[in-house]
């Protein structure tokens, strides 16, 4: 069933943009932590995209999403009014949330609004949300206000400086960790090899850490096996068993292997895209 | 068809050849992805059919899982009543056009069919499909489908079912044509579970047959409802609050296994269900007309010896490999697969490395596969069920390169909907526990058929599984016998 959008927000023009969609189906039953599939059109891949904020109340739910290659390049010709031809969820196991405590909820690029649906939770059971959150620079910033609005500490690191920290979200996140023992969780939502940094940051303190895996997904439903991640040296399924995993567990170094498998095809299909879009044929 | 009506063999008469099946050359087919298998022509089919014996005691129709009027359909075919035999099977067949593709008939119908006993039983599922692709072709099944609806679909009476396999459909078929609204909800973007995801195209055509299967439930009222997942867009109590009076499990069993070996993440290393899942679902040999994409092997390797294993290796094939090798851990005698998709692989030049198991595979520095060590077996004692197993020959092992393996070793049960459903009794092996006469559950007016009950099965049982159930959720809904 064709799901309508009904706002579009360009938050870094030509980059990264937010959709807020009407699917009361899925607004219904999302939880912090979950994600779709979708498909743009008829010929179009199915993607996973997490669902950055649910309202079950006006029946919508929002994605937020970086220009990465032909799919997503797809998506960002839509509009509001225009709709999304198949969107499937909400999919995988939902954050686990429970009172515990400091969480500090660390986010890179895109994931940090993924990453916003989770601290939200988290916030919500009463923990004490700091929001770690990194870009290359303040214009790449995305969702500072949106956490700002419910975390009590949201602290910010820039490559060049131009807002907060100048330098990486683990520099803060190391800082922290060693001035407070209150820390009950650290969850990181982001890059790969922001998330593995992430790992190795808390592994000396002992922290439990939590990232939420962006592997290739084809059913997004347990049924091909393309999520599978290593885990404790065991194989799991990142759509229904995941996506969060133990940070300490996951072999970020496969993951980054399996991530490139399709490199090739998929600047074939970009390119495919582009000449097409340039002859006016799509 | 010059005076056939004499050629009907009598009693001890001498029985003419059965009719080959006209197919595609070889060397063409594997340049592309139509079907393989022509079909009858009419003259075929009619002199196929005259080969019926037209049993007293039809021995074919306990064979069929469905219980097809075998000998009453052809015996119109033979006489050319086309509609009639077209009506003969769809009074317990929803899916014939698919059956007569895929059912492995030479261990049900036609391997009953006492012609059998001279190795050449009437070719019943190649008669089942000319009927049943002759009718699409005149586009009539979709008003035959229709005129078969006698009573009004009432709207209350409401049966859901989830997962739209060969299980499900033939649930909708059989209620909707007696009066009952069913909704049928399905995961992924398309209707008709494995026989779009998992069958390749060639043989099994997604719109020319599939689709047009799924189109005459449509026109019985059936609702298709894609992208909802049973267990996390809806519950199985959300249905019954919205009204459901009966729901249907028709997952599949979906999940695949893996071996288990070192190597198994790397690059170039799928299960069949993610290749084929590209190939058919995202048409990836249609690549990059179509946005999905497919891993390129030059030296393919596939590991199981089933249907799925053929198809994998097939579609290898066709999307350009240079070798393709099914590697199977028996002799060809006890591979699993359908005689005939074996013969079509060989004749595709499908290589079969024998009584061979892999026990690693290796990559590069990139995490890409680039080749496998495969234990040499032998077969050895037969064990309990009196196959033979295979057993490794110690110290005997070897390399061979590959960039590309699948793995179609089996599947388990999906977790989605059990998981979100704990009140579901599993068995032992994961899968849902039923009442052998009814398909009923552990939970009241819940039912379950086809590969989720049974563990990877064919589309026939799980057809006759769907049967089974629907007739009990009639018998409830409206009462009778
Ligand atoms: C559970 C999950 C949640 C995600 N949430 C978000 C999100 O909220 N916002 C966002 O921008 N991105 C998210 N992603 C990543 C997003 O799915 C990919 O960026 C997208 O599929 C790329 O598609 P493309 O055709 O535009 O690019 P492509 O040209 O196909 O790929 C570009 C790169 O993206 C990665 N990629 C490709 N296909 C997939 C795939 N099916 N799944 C994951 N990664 C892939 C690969 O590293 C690839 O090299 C998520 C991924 C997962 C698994
Ligand atoms: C490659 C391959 C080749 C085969 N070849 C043959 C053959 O030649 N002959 C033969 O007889 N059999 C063959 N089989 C086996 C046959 O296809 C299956 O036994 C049969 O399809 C099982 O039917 P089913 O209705 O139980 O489920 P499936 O066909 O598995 O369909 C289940 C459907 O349910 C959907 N689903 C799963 N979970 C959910 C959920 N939570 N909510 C909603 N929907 C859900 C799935 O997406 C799927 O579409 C083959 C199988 C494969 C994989
Ligand atoms: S058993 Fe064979 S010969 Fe007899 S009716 Fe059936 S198909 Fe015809
Ligand atoms: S995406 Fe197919 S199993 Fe996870």
């Amino acid at each position: 069933m064709p799901c309508k959008i009904l706002e579009k927000e360009r938050l870094i023009p030509g980059q990264t943009s937010k959709l807020v969609i009407d699917a009361p189906h899925i607004a219904k039953k999302a939880l912090p932590g979950n994600f779709v599939i979708l498909r743009v059109c008829e010929k179009g891949e199915r993607i996973p995209l997490t669902i950055a904020d649910a309202d079950p109340e006006r029946g919508t739910i929002t994605i937020v999403y970086l220009v990465m290659g032909k799919s997503t390049a797809l998506l960002e010709t839509l509009d509001a009014g225009d709709s999304i031809l198949d969107l499937c969820g909400p999919l995988g196991k939902a954050t686990h949330i429970e009172k515990a405590g400091t969480v500090i909820c660390v986010g890179g690029g895109t994931g940090i609004a993924a990453m916003h649906h989770i601290a939200k939770g988290h916030h919500k059971a009463g923990n004490h949300v700091v929001a770690v959150i990194g870009a290359r620079s303040k214009d790449l910033l995305l969702f500072y206000d949106e956490l700002s609005s419910f975390c009590p500490e949201v602290l910010v690191s820039t490559d060049d400086g131009s807002f907060g920290h100048k330098g990486l979200v683990t520099d803060l996140l190391r800082q922290r960790l060693e001035t407070d023992k209150t820390v009950s969780e650290v969850v990181a939502v982001g890059p790969v090899p922001m998330m593995a940094a992430v790992a190795k940051t808390t592994e000396p303190f002992g922290v439990k850490t939590t990232v939420s895996l962006n592997s290739i997904m084809v059913d997004g439903i347990g049924m091909c096996g393309a999520c599978r991640v290593s885990v404790g040296g065991e194989t799991r399924f990142a759509c229904v068993d995941g996506p969060e995993f133990d940070g300490h567990k996951v072999d970020f170094n496969e993951l980054r292997q399996r991530l490139a498998a399709f490199k090739p095809q998929e600047k074939a299909s970009y390119d495919h895209h582009c000449k097409c879009t340039c002859a006016g044929e799509k | 068809m010059t005076a056939t009506a004499e050629r009907k063999p009598a009693g001890g008469r001498k029985i003419a050849p059965r009719v080959d099946m006209p197919c595609q050359p070889a060397g063409e087919r594997i340049r592309n992805f139509e079907e393989v298998a022509l079909g009858y022509t009419q003259q075929m089919a009619t002199e196929e059919a005259l080969r019926c014996l037209q049993c007293k005691n039809p021995k074919c129709v306990k064979g069929c899982p469905v219980e097809v009027p075998i000998r009453d359909f052809i015996g119109q075919l033979a006489k050319g009543d086309l509609e009639g035999a077209y009506r003969t099977i769809k009074s317990t067949n929803s899916l014939p056009g698919v059956c007569g593709r895929v059912c492995p008939q030479e261990n049900q119908c036609e391997g009953a069919c006492v012609l059998n006993a001279k190795g050449q039983p009437v070719a019943i599922g190649r008669l089942e499909r000319y009927v049943a692709d002759t009718y699409m072709a005149l586009d009539a099944c979709d008003h035959l489908a229709a005129r078969l609806t006698c009573p009004a679909v009432d709207p209350e009476l409401r049966v859901a079912c989830i997962g739209s396999g060969p299980a499900s459909l033939t649930v909708a078929g059989y209620l909707s044509a007696r009066g009952i609204k069913v909704t049928v909800f399905e995961a992924l973007h398309e209707v008709g579970g494995v026989l779009v995801y998992g069958i390749p195209e060639f043989r099994l055509p997604k719109s020319a047959i599939v689709e047009k299967e799924v189109q005459a439930l449509r026109t019985q009222e059936v609702d298709f409802v894609t992208n909802w997942v049973g267990g996390r867009t809806f519950s199985i109590d959300d249905l019954f609050a919205e009204g459901y009076r009966a729901v249907f499990i028709g997952v599949g069993a979906g999940l695949p296994r893996f071996l288990g070996v070192p190597g198994e993440n790397l690059t170039g290393v799928f299960s069949a269900n993610e290749y084929l899942t590209r190939v058919n679902l995202g048409r990836a040999y249609a690549f990059p007309d179509y946005d999905t994409p497919v891993y390129q092997g030059r030296n393919v390797t596939v590991y199981g010896g089933g249907n799925v294993a053929m198809d994998a290796a097939r579609t290898a094939l066709r999307l350009g490999a240079e070798s393709v090798r099914i590697v199977y851990r028996r002799t060809r005698d006890e591979l699993p697969a359908r005689h005939e998709e074996l013969e079509h692989a060989e004749e595709e030049g499908v290589i079969l490395e024998l009584l061979a198991n892999p026990v690693a595979f290796h990559g590069d520095e990139m995490g890409r596969l680039t080749g496998v060590t495969l234990q040499r077996m032998q077969l050895g004692e037969p064990d309990a069920s009196g196959r033979r197993s295979p057993v490794p020959v110690e110290g005997d092992t070897y390399e061979l390169p590959t960039d590309l393996a699948v793995i179609a070793v089996g599947t388990r049960p999906n977790p989605i909907l059990l998981e979100a459903t704990p009140q579901l009794k599993l068995s032992r092996r994961g899968y849902i526990e039923v009442a052998e006469e009814t398909g009923e559950t552990s939970i009241p007016n819940v039912f379950a058929g086809g590969d989720i009950v049974t563990g990877a099965a064919t589309v026939i049982l799980a057809m006759g599984a769907g049967r089974r159930a629907a007739k009990e959720i009639r018998r409830r809904l409206k009462g009778g016998e």
